[in-house]
């Protein structure tokens, strides 16, 4: 009974890492069709961002909760500006415009914090269950993905600033004709994209250990979270989240952690496979 | 680049001589061989990475898993049969069977641009993460343990057919690679002179046409990509011999970024560009490695970014239009198009803006 709901708690546990990974490059994807390889790097700069802010004497919470999405948010913001919006509607440039930035931020880091693996302490310690240690921490992750998952439904479903984003993202005429400047709405989208990578990389810090090349472990599991859930931004990540994590996590125990990875790699190929025309079809007819 | 259809299989045998003179004469100038032999190992990857994307519009994000597997498949094989003319074989063979059974999946699957970019990434990943998974006993091939994260130290490097003793290393290795090299390049010209050649550079430019006209696209496709992958994999195992060791590191995504580095800086849509992108690269990176101050993949992004942003075209096919097709290359910065579609070139929006006549 006891391993029964460590097992439960685990495969939850890996969907709401999926679902708070992916959130941001969901946004990114699904509003503005952008493909932001860099998505694992802004996730590791809000990882540092926590990092410095912790060894500087600042709360933790306060570290990765705000400043972390704050800084990122910023660092998407200036790269917005100076690479991405040259290339909209150009999907493969971006993707390796993208991939450079990514490159070019692992090269960065490293050469600020060195490239030896650093940590954030766990601020929840763990519980026992039944004849099982847990980290507690899990259990904040699992709650702060559900906020991140509900606030985003809200803020894109009954408010008005959710209005005007979809409605520049469906049709950008329309939308610069009754006076909202789809630019800015790109701008601000892109920022908040990478805002929720900082905040996925802050609170997830503590688990994982940073390293200037850690962004590399996001963007595999998050680029094919968001590719197979599609263009809807919550129910696609959420759905892609479920399937991937509780994939991962069953063959995880039944075998190995490396082979639960690698069936959930293999799953995503061949869920393409079955779903080719998707999101594809659709991205091309709206952006030229 | 579209200009470049007609003309893609011809051969400019002058500049084609002077670069074997220049291959051949290079080891008598620079006394490093082992960096030549290498330069000239990544100029054969990025060729055959090259003539997949810049010919035939595949964008592999993952072409390190065919390099590697090539690698890995020339060290189990030169541990099991102490030789290596099999072994050379295999790792063209491995490859480019995976790369067909893979090719064949997506491409009369009718995946799209975007979905094969994914499909192809996450297949060398699944490679990488296994690879890396194979410590201890229980992972062996013949005689060849894999070794996880350690790789495979000690095999059998290149020697004469049919005398394991002869081994070739040093400069008559570099000549083996560079003819090697030169054979291939021959190849991919005369692949690109033939009627399949062509109809690949067509299904680049608008792939419903030509399927609209009656060819096959999914196998013309799924045959480009093995010879791309065999290719690769040949120079992977010279990588391996190269290397003396393979790890898993022959995987990783900056394998495949530094590849895709080559072919868009040195000219997507050309073969020269992409190897003298990829000899120079190599270089470049091996003279970086060589001090602390500043990091390699900080270059590499760098130069990513800015070939992306301000050279879409590369830098091969840039010089190119400086001289003497000036009012070509003013009339393609006008538009931006003709550079966006030569990057999508299977969108299904080209059907709609059409460009070649």
């Amino acid at each position: 009974m006891d391993y029964a709901a460590i097992v439960f708690l685990e495969i939850v546990y890996m969907i709401a890492f999926l679902a708070l990974a992916s959130a941001g490059l969901a946004v990114v994807f699904g509003m503005m069709r952008v493909i932001n390889l860099a998505h694992g790097e802004f996730v590791m700069l809000g990882g540092y961002t926590t990092l410095a802010c912790v060894q500087a004497g600042i709360n933790v919470y306060v570290a990765m909760l705000v400043i972390a999405p704050i800084v990122v948010g910023l660092i998407g913001l200036v790269i917005e500006r100076l690479v991405i919006r040259h290339l909209y509607g150009r999907m493969i440039d971006t993707m390796l415009a993208t991939w450079g930035l990514s490159l070019l931020l692992v090269g960065i880091v490293t050469l600020i914090f060195g490239s030896s693996a650093v940590g954030v302490p766990t601020p929840i310690p763990g519980y026992t269950l039944g004849a099982y240690q847990m980290g507690g921490y899990n259990l904040f992750i699992i709650a702060l993905a559900a906020v991140v998952m509900v606030g985003m439904w809200v803020v894109l479903r009954h408010t008005r600033l959710g209005l005007i984003a979809r409605g520049a993202m469906q049709n950008p005429e329309v939308a610069s004709a009754l006076g909202y400047d789809p630019k800015k709405v790109y701008m601000a989208t892109f920022a908040i994209g990478a805002a929720l990578a900082g905040l996925a990389g802050g609170a997830l810090a503590p688990l994982t250990g940073l390293l200037p090349s850690s962004g590399g472990a996001y963007i595999a599991k998050t680029f094919i979270t968001v590719i197979t859930g599609g263009a809807a931004v919550l129910s696609g990540t959420l759905s892609s989240a479920v399937m991937f994590g509780a994939v991962n996590q069953i063959v995880s125990f039944a075998s190995t952690p490396v082979i639960g990875e690698i069936a959930m790699l293999a799953l995503a190929i061949v869920l393409l496979r079955l779903m080719p025309q998707g999101i594809t079809g659709r991205f091309f007819r709206n952006s030229t | 680049m579209i200009d470049d259809a007609p003309s893609a299989g011809r051969i400019r045998w002058g500049w084609f001589i002077a670069w074997v003179i220049l291959m051949a004469v290079l080891p008598l100038v620079f006394d490093d061989t082992h960096t030549l032999s290498l330069m000239a190992i990544t100029a054969l990857a990025g060729l055959s990475l090259a003539l997949m994307w810049g010919y035939a519009g595949i964008l592999s994000f993952g072409h390190a898993a065919y390099f590697g597997l090539g690698a890995y498949t020339y060290a189990i094989a030169a541990v099991n049969f102490g030789e290596s003319t099999v072994p050379v074989l295999l790792s063209i063979l491995v490859p480019a069977l995976l790369a067909a059974a893979i090719g064949a999946m997506m491409f009369w699957g009718r995946i799209g641009d975007v979905y094969l970019g994914v499909i192809t990434l996450v297949v060398s990943l699944i490679l990488f993460k296994f690879m890396n998974a194979t410590a201890g006993d229980a992972y062996k091939i013949g005689d060849a343990r894999l070794g996880g994260f350690n790789g495979i130290p000690g095999f059998q490097i290149l020697n004469v057919p049919g005398d394991p003793s002869a081994q070739i290393f040093g400069v008559p290795f570099y000549y083996v690679i560079a003819t090697c090299l030169a054979l291939c390049y021959l190849l991919c010209r005369w692949i690109l002179s033939t009627a399949f050649g062509r109809t690949l550079v067509g299904i680049r430019e608008n792939e419903l046409r030509v399927e609209l006209l009656g060819y096959d696209v999914p196998a013309h496709k799924t045959a480009v990509f093995t010879i791309g992958a065999g290719m690769a994999g040949l120079s992977g195992a010279f990588f391996a011999m190269w290397a003396e060791i393979v790890t898993p590191g022959v995987f990783a995504l900056g394998m495949s970024a530094e590849m895709i580095v080559w072919v868009i800086a040195g000219g997507l849509g050309t073969l020269i560009g992409p190897m003298m992108g990829a000899a120079a690269l190599t270089l470049l990176k091996l003279m970086l490695g060589q001090q602390t101050v500043i990091d390699n993949s900080l270059v590499l992004g760098a130069i990513m970014v800015i070939v992306v942003l301000l050279i879409p075209k590369g830098i091969v096919p840039t010089v190119a239009g400086w001289r003497g097709r000036r009012e070509r290359s003013v009339a393609s910065r006008r538009g931006q198009a003709s550079g966006r579609k030569r990057r999508a070139p299977t969108s299904a929006a080209g059907a709609g803006t059409g460009s070649a006549p």
